[in-house]
């Protein structure tokens, strides 16, 4: 039964001032919609260009539920291609990364193409004399995504021609990444540590809606981070505070604290929690990278940059990032029901070999398979999924600390436990859904 | 279900058998859910280590799925007996098939003896149930005439796959 493919009435009726319909978490239909218009008119994250550091390094990732490949030319610039073979569509790449050398051989049929995704040679070309080659569909080599920006070191792609452009898509947000790039002494960030993979049984804007929900932290979590503020009160006195509960105990601050925290709104469905403060704040300071950040930025910008308490920044549709510990979620769609979610983590370059220690020592306590904080998680957006399928009511209600004017503001700071973010995802989310339509 | 208490060590020297009835221990204790005990088969200074990477050497500046302290461990069990432990209602059960541990290396005046053990561990919770295969590499010594844990590294075969829920202990 197909209820919304092309009916751009029905998809924004899904989406009201303070309510969604279920259908944007359970039906398929709609998901396979998400795939066809809304991911390909928006930015999408890509990657990070420290993954293909030289010529012929490449990463396969996807675009939706599309699979494509990030790849360094020869000419030093940063692709984005799509990862199947223009003759039969074999996947190209045996690695999930890895360096190709100079071209791309596909090993079916050994058709190959050069690392900007053109075609450099077919065996037995004469077969395809007098054919029309040409013209056809499968002469211009892997397809490019034609729409491709490296904004200090993290790739966006949009795959279609339609849309807005880079700057304005993003628009004020990109400071986010800016305060974390920043934190580096020398500017620049590396892809380290390893990627943490979780799997998840529920939709993937459940995860993304997380992000920026801050009424669920001393309730959900009260069984992780309840426990490790119980057990650390036994400690005996004078002991020092580890880094594992300076980690996990501020997830049990009071509503006050999350209130007080903020949340600012920007353009096209982003924004980030933790515009005064954050559960990051009160980490201890790591000997010797004030310093280096002083030497480097002088101490006034030092303290600015360092000074940023970002907790979660949400880029619209699929990522959100931490400044402040330089990690970044992918929450991959695989279809209504199911997610993949990749956990990054980064290195300042020049920085104290400590930040990265914390930062991994973060993402395996909070967002690892194995992490009693991602059970925790994990558990309410399963049964949400579940329960969704109940008929009792079909609406979704986002309806906290709602204004009626919200819709028109932009780059706000608000209540840090407004739904506002979410209310805001969902006008962006019919926004690029429907948009050509 | 059987209470089967820990056999104090013969010797200042445990045999290769005490060191092999301690490993398989170890998981029986898992799989009865008999937490606070197997935590005390655990040193002061222990770490748990589950690797993310193939053939990883740092737990450091590479990222594990686990690399826990006994305070971390400890947290853990004691969340498990929580009454808002939402992912543990129902509570999982879990499920080791150990092959016989085999002694790597004993070094009685280092006090550090190591074994190595292959392992299939099932992990259930309601309706699913998953199957991991993996490798437990113990590094034991004597503290006051008692083996204890240093060091338990478990390599999943499948180290780098994505996945589910994993909430017990391999």
């Amino acid at each position: 039964m197909t209820r919304y493919a092309g009916n751009a009435a029905a998809l924004r009726a899904l989406v009201r001032d303070q309510e969604v319909h279920r259908d944007v978490y359970v039906s398929e239909e709609v998901f396979q919609l998400e795939m066809e218009h809304m991911f390909p008119n928006s930015w999408v994250y890509v990657g990070h260009d420290s993954q293909v550091p030289n010529p012929g390094d490449y990463y396969g990732t996807t675009i939706g539920t599309q699979p494509v490949l990030l790849v360094r030319h020869t000419d030093g610039k940063v692709h984005v291609l799509h990862n199947r073979c223009p003759h039969k569509g074999t996947r190209i790449t045996s690695e999930t990364c890895g360096n190709t050398g100079k071209f791309f051989r596909c090993p079916y049929h050994a058709w190959s193409f050069k690392t900007d995704g053109s075609l450099l040679a077919i065996p037995l070309k004469k077969g395809y004399e007098n054919t029309g080659f040409e013209q056809s569909h499968a002469a211009p080599g892997m397809a490019p995504v034609r729409h491709v920006r490296n904004y200090r070191g993290f790739v966006f792609a949009k795959i279609n021609d339609g849309g807005l452009d880079f700057e304005e898509f993003f628009g004020e947000s990109l400071s986010s990444f800016d305060n974390m790039v920043d934190r580096s002494p020398v500017g620049q960030l590396k892809v380290a540590g390893g990627v943490l993979r979780y799997m998840h049984n529920c939709n993937w804007k459940m995860l993304v809606e997380n992000q920026t929900d801050t009424c669920h932290p001393m309730v959900a979590h009260e069984s992780s981070a309840g426990t490790v503020v119980e057990v650390w009160k036994k400690a005996p006195p004078g002991t020092k505070k580890p880094m594992a509960v300076e980690i996990i105990a501020p997830f049990m601050s009071p509503y006050e604290f999350f209130e007080n925290m903020g949340i600012r709104i920007w353009d096209n469905g982003h924004g980030h929690t933790g515009v005064h403060h954050s559960i990051h704040s009160d980490y201890s300071a790591v000997p010797g990278y004030f310093e280096k950040m002083k030497a480097a930025y002088g101490e006034e910008r030092a303290k600015a940059i360092l000074d940023e308490n970002r907790h979660n920044t949400v880029y619209f549709p699929n990522i959100m990032i931490k400044g402040p510990i330089q990690l970044l979620r992918h929450f991959k769609p695989i279809a209504a029901n199911k997610t993949l979610v990749e956990s990054w983590t980064f290195q300042l370059v020049d920085a104290p070999d400590m930040l990265l220690e914390r930062t991994l020592m973060y993402n395996r306590l909070i967002n690892a398979p194995t992490s009693i904080v991602g059970h925790d998680d994990l558990e309410m957006y399963e049964r949400a999924q579940e329960g969704l399928h109940s008929n009792g009511n079909e609406w979704v209600n986002l309806q906290r600390l709602y204004s009626p004017d919200e819709a028109e503001q932009t780059n706000v700071a608000v209540n840090g436990t407004s739904e506002w973010p979410m209310r805001h995802q969902f006008r962006a989310w019919t926004k690029f859904m429907t948009m050509g339509m | 279900m059987s209470m089967v208490a820990e056999a104090p060590l013969k010797n200042a020297v445990p045999t290769d058998q005490e060191l092999i009835d301690f490993v398989v221990r170890e998981a029986r204790l898992i799989d009865q859910q008999r937490f606070d005990e197997w935590l005390d088969m655990y040193a002061d200074d222990a770490f748990y280590w589950m690797p993310l990477e193939w053939n990883q050497t740092d737990p450091r500046l590479t990222c594990s799925l686990m690399y826990e302290d006994k305070l971390l461990l400890s947290i853990r069990v004691e969340r498990l007996k929580g009454a808002r432990t939402f992912s543990q209602k129902p509570k999982s059960r879990c499920h080791h098939v150990l092959q016989t541990p085999q002694v790597d290396s004993r070094d009685a005046a280092a006090n550090s003896y190591v074994t190595w053990t292959a392992m299939h561990y099932v992990e259930t919770r309601l309706e699913e149930q998953t199957l991991y295969a993996a490798w437990a590499t113990h590094h034991l010594s004597v503290e006051d005439g008692r083996l204890k844990i240093k060091l338990k590294r478990v390599d999943l075969i499948n180290c780098d796959a994505a996945f589910g829920n994993i909430q017990l202990f391999m």
